[in-house]
């Protein structure tokens, strides 16, 4: 379960936003969506501990986690704007390279099915720099997969993926809420989830009465 | 497209961070595997380092004495200046694609995923200073003792470079003309290497030995070699948020 309680986050002495608290229980997304400039990306960051909230807190199941704290680099698994991939590595180079560097050992078989599933198969061995934008976002999705992290922290990850990619994002996001993991994504596309499993958060209008 | 199955081990267990060598490994690996993949650039640093070496006696005098007795100072600066020259490489590639990121969120302690690539970062551009400085000191007429002295002293120095090149090139990560500000941070704290390092060989010259100067070093690196890891890692942290 993640908690969130009175978070607040400055850039410089501008306030992006305070009183931000949500709960998210296993097999549950949150959503966050908000004008630009609001501290979305902030937000996951904070979630992703990256970095450290001006105030409140956030606990992973009850537990206060602190930035960079050894609880949450075990379960978390982000993905931010910049794609972590090395221009020198192939496709695949990469892909084994990221899921070692999450301490997962991971067999040559689940490697080949993520590949697969994320239809890039027949490009593992280019190198990582003439992959186009959204074969790149897929070795993320990839990442995602191979990984198993509980928690799944996903900057705008609908951006740059055509429709069919988009639609194997939704089913990831389905799968891993199945499974019991947590979602927490900041985009404006719908990942195409039942009502019932999905919280929102909108910043840029958490004014407090 | 399938749908992606579940592996057979269990699913969304948190991972165990087993061991710090793991995480020194895969540093260690993944930046030696990146560091061969370009190599032309390494190769561009160690010519640097070459043609400054060079340089020294095409510009001042042919004469055996002189030479010999500035061999050891021009070796040691050309060799901080190709450390320098290689040291933004070592984190700003990978703070700008993101990759940054990931190693400070990966379950293997930091500290243990920066050494490794300190280690990478010795042993790509450190080393190859070390093996072609007795080469290079035959241009100073300098004797096979000095020249003994003088790899040893930069068998032992130049991992200090890179240690405390490491915090400074930390600190630097994402500020606008980081490499000047870079140079300006680190070669002050380069100072007492390239002293102890030159003063080893003027030391065998002088016939005092060169023990000293190169148990100073040794405590440096010992010193560096705990300490620095845990100092860049922080700067690194930093940077991040």
């Amino acid at each position: 379960m993640l908690e969130a309680q009175n978070l607040a986050a400055r850039r410089g002495f501008a306030e992006l936003f305070k009183d931000v608290g949500f709960r998210v229980k296993s097999g549950g997304a949150l959503v966050v969506t908000g004008p630009n400039g609001t501290g979305k990306t902030t937000l996951l960051r904070m979630l992703a501990g990256l970095s450290a909230p001006a105030a409140g807190e956030i606990r992973w199941n009850g537990r206060r986690i602190e930035p960079f704290s050894a609880e949450l680099r075990a379960v978390v698994a982000y993905a931010g704007h910049l794609p972590a991939l090395k221009d020198e590595l192939t496709a695949e180079e990469n892909l084994v390279s990221l899921v070692e560097l999450s301490g997962t050992s991971a067999p040559r078989a689940d490697i080949d099915r993520a590949l697969d599933s994320v239809a890039l198969s027949h490009r593992r061995s280019l190198p990582s720099r003439v992959l186009s934008a959204g074969q790149r976002r897929r070795i993320g999705l990839a990442r995602l997969l191979v990984s198993r992290r509980p928690l799944w922290i996903l900057d705008e990850p609908v951006t740059a993926l055509d429709a069919a990619g988009a639609a194997l994002l939704a089913r990831l996001v389905h799968d891993h809420l199945d499974r019991g993991g947590i979602v927490v994504a900041a985009t404006h596309q719908s990942l195409g989830l039942e009502p019932s499993r999905v919280q929102s958060l909108v910043l840029g209008e958490t004014v407090p009465a | 497209m399938s749908a992606p199955a579940p592996s057979t081990a269990t699913a969304l267990a948190p991972v165990p961070s087993d061991g710090v060598l793991a995480g020194v490994r895969w540093a260690l690996a993944r930046d030696l595997k990146l560091a061969f993949r370009s190599r032309a650039e390494l190769g561009v640093q160690l010519l640097f380092y070459v043609i400054v070496v060079t340089l020294f006696p095409l510009a001042t005098t042919p004469e055996r004495n002189l030479l010999s007795t500035m061999g050891p100072g021009v070796l040691w600066v050309a060799a901080l200046l190709a450390s320098l020259l290689s040291l933004p490489r070592l984190f700003a590639t990978d703070h700008a694609d993101g990759t940054l990121e990931q190693i400070a969120l990966s379950p293997y302690a930091l500290e243990a995923l920066v050494s490794g690539k300190i280690a990478a970062h010795w042993l790509t551009t450190g080393l190859p200073v070390v093996l072609l400085a007795p080469m290079l000191g035959l241009q100073y007429y300098m004797d096979g003792e000095s020249l003994t002295v003088l790899a040893a002293g930069l068998l032992m120095g130049t991992p200090i470079l890179s240690l405390l090149g490491a915090i400074g090139a930390a600190l630097t990560l994402g500020l606008k003309g980081g490499g000047g500000l870079l140079a300006l941070l680190i070669l002050p704290l380069y100072v007492p290497v390239l002293i102890f390092g030159a003063g080893a060989v003027d030391a065998v010259r002088a016939g005092l030995g060169a023990t000293a100067n190169l148990s100073l070093l040794g405590a440096g690196f010992a010193l560096a070699v705990v300490g620095a890891p845990f100092a860049a890692a922080a700067a690194v942290r930093i940077a991040l948020d």
